[in-house]
């Protein structure tokens, strides 16, 4: 990693926290997430059928759907496992987990966060099984070539699991959203790549001490 | 296409009711298979094949009289040969299967299609092709395995129990082919009515455990059987005791999909009142050197 962080330091006295690739492969998640999304609910309650309508009506979106799935998860592990670096999870983690609620008032401040913060961490933990196991539930519904292979019974686990799993990826997604709209300047590392080195220290000082060799 | 002179009385997918029938007499139909008087002549598969233009592929013999193997989407009903020993004795059980039509149905449940699935008033329950998308849930969620996916227009195919004839007033195809009176229709209230009757006979001939079928745990059928060996339903590939089970009730209930949309906007609730009440984290001023944080998200 570290060799790699000797080049993050820009000329404009800006830091690059998200490297074009990296970038480009989240938007590509978020893309296809939002499409699995939309009709997955359109599947999940009659309510949302007519966002089928968005998908070239209910037949294509429910061919189109488990084939999005996977291409979820080639372009999602890759991904997890270039961010493991950074995603270790430390006695400084537990401590911000723990006072998650007094980081939302504003009211803590973690000294020694590092590229990525005890909830930007869970969000990694917990999207590695939800998508595996959405994969796997995912494949045991998937007609006509897959579904066969899978008792009635196994199936009809499958839907529940799968809706079950989805719902937590929907609540992750939804408070990763929300975070990132939250705190003003992410939204922006994410799309242009880079923050300011105002912006790394008070965020994550950790992260800031080791690509810029000051203290936070 | 859903038969306009059969008033519907639940469809998949909808949140709202069928609308209510003019109509006031809607007697529930069934159709009476006794097993004790089939023959085994597949009349009635060669009559489905007719009436409804369904022409399976000739495939090979698997070492009994059943055949095709198994119902598909061409064959909607087949009828099935077991060689079983029962009481120390060969027995040569035929079943004609096929969809039962049940009055709580776990392919109607399942179904995430509006309108896909429909029950007309009489019982019978009916694919509404044009609106299905071949998901397969219905297959997953049928008790009795009997929808079948074809594979060419990933559309859902069974027993229609021939609604386009009974809705003009005649009866289904195999009915109507079947030799021996194996195969009966008419009301559930008469089917079931003679179907005693037939007991009656039966146990009176040494058939001690002959019964009814018509399993209460999906509320009972529109296809009712009599079977000479009433109490070994597997034998004749029956279930003991189907139902819709618990996964697929909970999978495809109101109350799962209340759970999700709810979560789903309290979220959203829950982010504009985090906002309102505590704005957006930003760098304070003092921290931020000559480079100063540009506005925005």
């Amino acid at each position: 990693m570290a060799d790699r962080e000797e080049n993050v330091l820009l000329p404009d006295g800006q830091i690059l926290r998200h490297g074009n690739g990296e970038r480009i492969v989240h938007w590509a998640i978020a893309i296809v997430f939002l499409f699995l999304f939309l009709s997955g609910l359109a599947l999940f309650s009659p309510l949302f059928f007519w966002l089928s309508l968005l998908f070239g009506g209910g037949q294509f979106m429910r061919f189109l759907h488990p084939i999005a799935g996977v291409v979820l998860v080639l372009l999602f592990y890759p991904y997890a496992w270039r961010l493991r670096g950074d995603n270790h999870w430390s006695p400084v983690d537990t401590n911000w987990a723990q006072n998650m609620l007094a980081y939302m008032r504003k009211e803590a401040h973690f000294p020694d966060t590092g590229k990525y913060n005890a909830g930007q961490k869970l969000m990694y933990w917990s999207m590695i099984p939800v998508i595996g196991v959405l994969l796997v539930t995912g494949i045991a519904l998937w007609q006509p070539w897959f579904a066969p292979s899978f008792s009635p019974g196994a199936r009809r686990a499958s839907g529940l699991v799968h809706a079950a799993m989805a719902f937590v990826m929907f609540i992750g997604i939804g408070v990763h959203w929300y975070a990132a709209y939250w705190t003003r300047g992410s939204i922006r590392s994410m799309v242009r790549g880079n923050v300011t080195r105002a912006w790394a220290r008070f965020h994550h000082p950790g992260w800031y001490k080791r690509v810029t060799g000051k203290d936070a | 296409m859903a038969l306009e002179t059969q008033d519907i009385r639940d469809r998949s997918a909808s949140s709202t009711y069928a609308p209510p029938s003019g109509r006031s007499f809607h007697p529930e139909v069934a159709k009476l298979i006794d097993v004790s008087r089939c023959i085994g002549c597949k009349a009635c598969q060669s009559a489905c094949m007719e009436w409804n233009n369904v022409r399976d592929v000739v495939g090979t013999c698997d070492g009994s009289y059943t055949n095709p193997a198994d119902l598909t989407d061409q064959s909607w009903t087949v009828m099935k040969f077991y060689e079983t020993e029962i009481d120390g004795q060969l027995n040569w059980l035929i079943l004609k299967d096929g969809c039962l039509h049940c009055s709580d149905p776990g392919c109607l449940r399942a179904c995430p299609a509006p309108g896909a699935v429909v029950q007309y008033q009489n019982g019978i329950v009916d694919f509404q092709q044009d609106a299905c998308i071949g998901c397969g849930y219905c297959i997953a969620g049928c008790p009795f395995n009997v929808p079948r996916l074809r594979t060419q227009d990933s559309k859902v195919y069974k027993c229609t129990l021939c609604s386009d004839r009974v809705a003009v007033g005649l009866e289904p195809a195999c009915i109507k082919a079947c030799p021996t009176q194996a195969l009966s229709f008419g009301t559930k209230e008469a089917m079931l009515d003679q179907a005693s009757h037939r007991l009656v006979d039966l146990r009176e001939r040494g058939l001690a455990r002959a019964t009814v079928y018509d399993p209460p745990g999906v509320k009972g059928t529109h296809v009712v059987f009599v079977l000479p060996h009433g109490d070994r339903p597997k034998e004749y590939g029956l279930p003991e005791d189907p139902r819709v089970g618990p996964l697929l009730a909970l999978w495809r209930s109101g109350f799962a999909r209340a759970v999700g949309v709810f979560t789903m906007f309290g979220v959203l609730v829950a982010g504009v009142l985090h906002y309102m009440r505590h704005g957006p984290l930003e760098v304070p001023e003092e921290q931020e050197g000559p480079e100063k944080q540009e506005r925005g998200s």
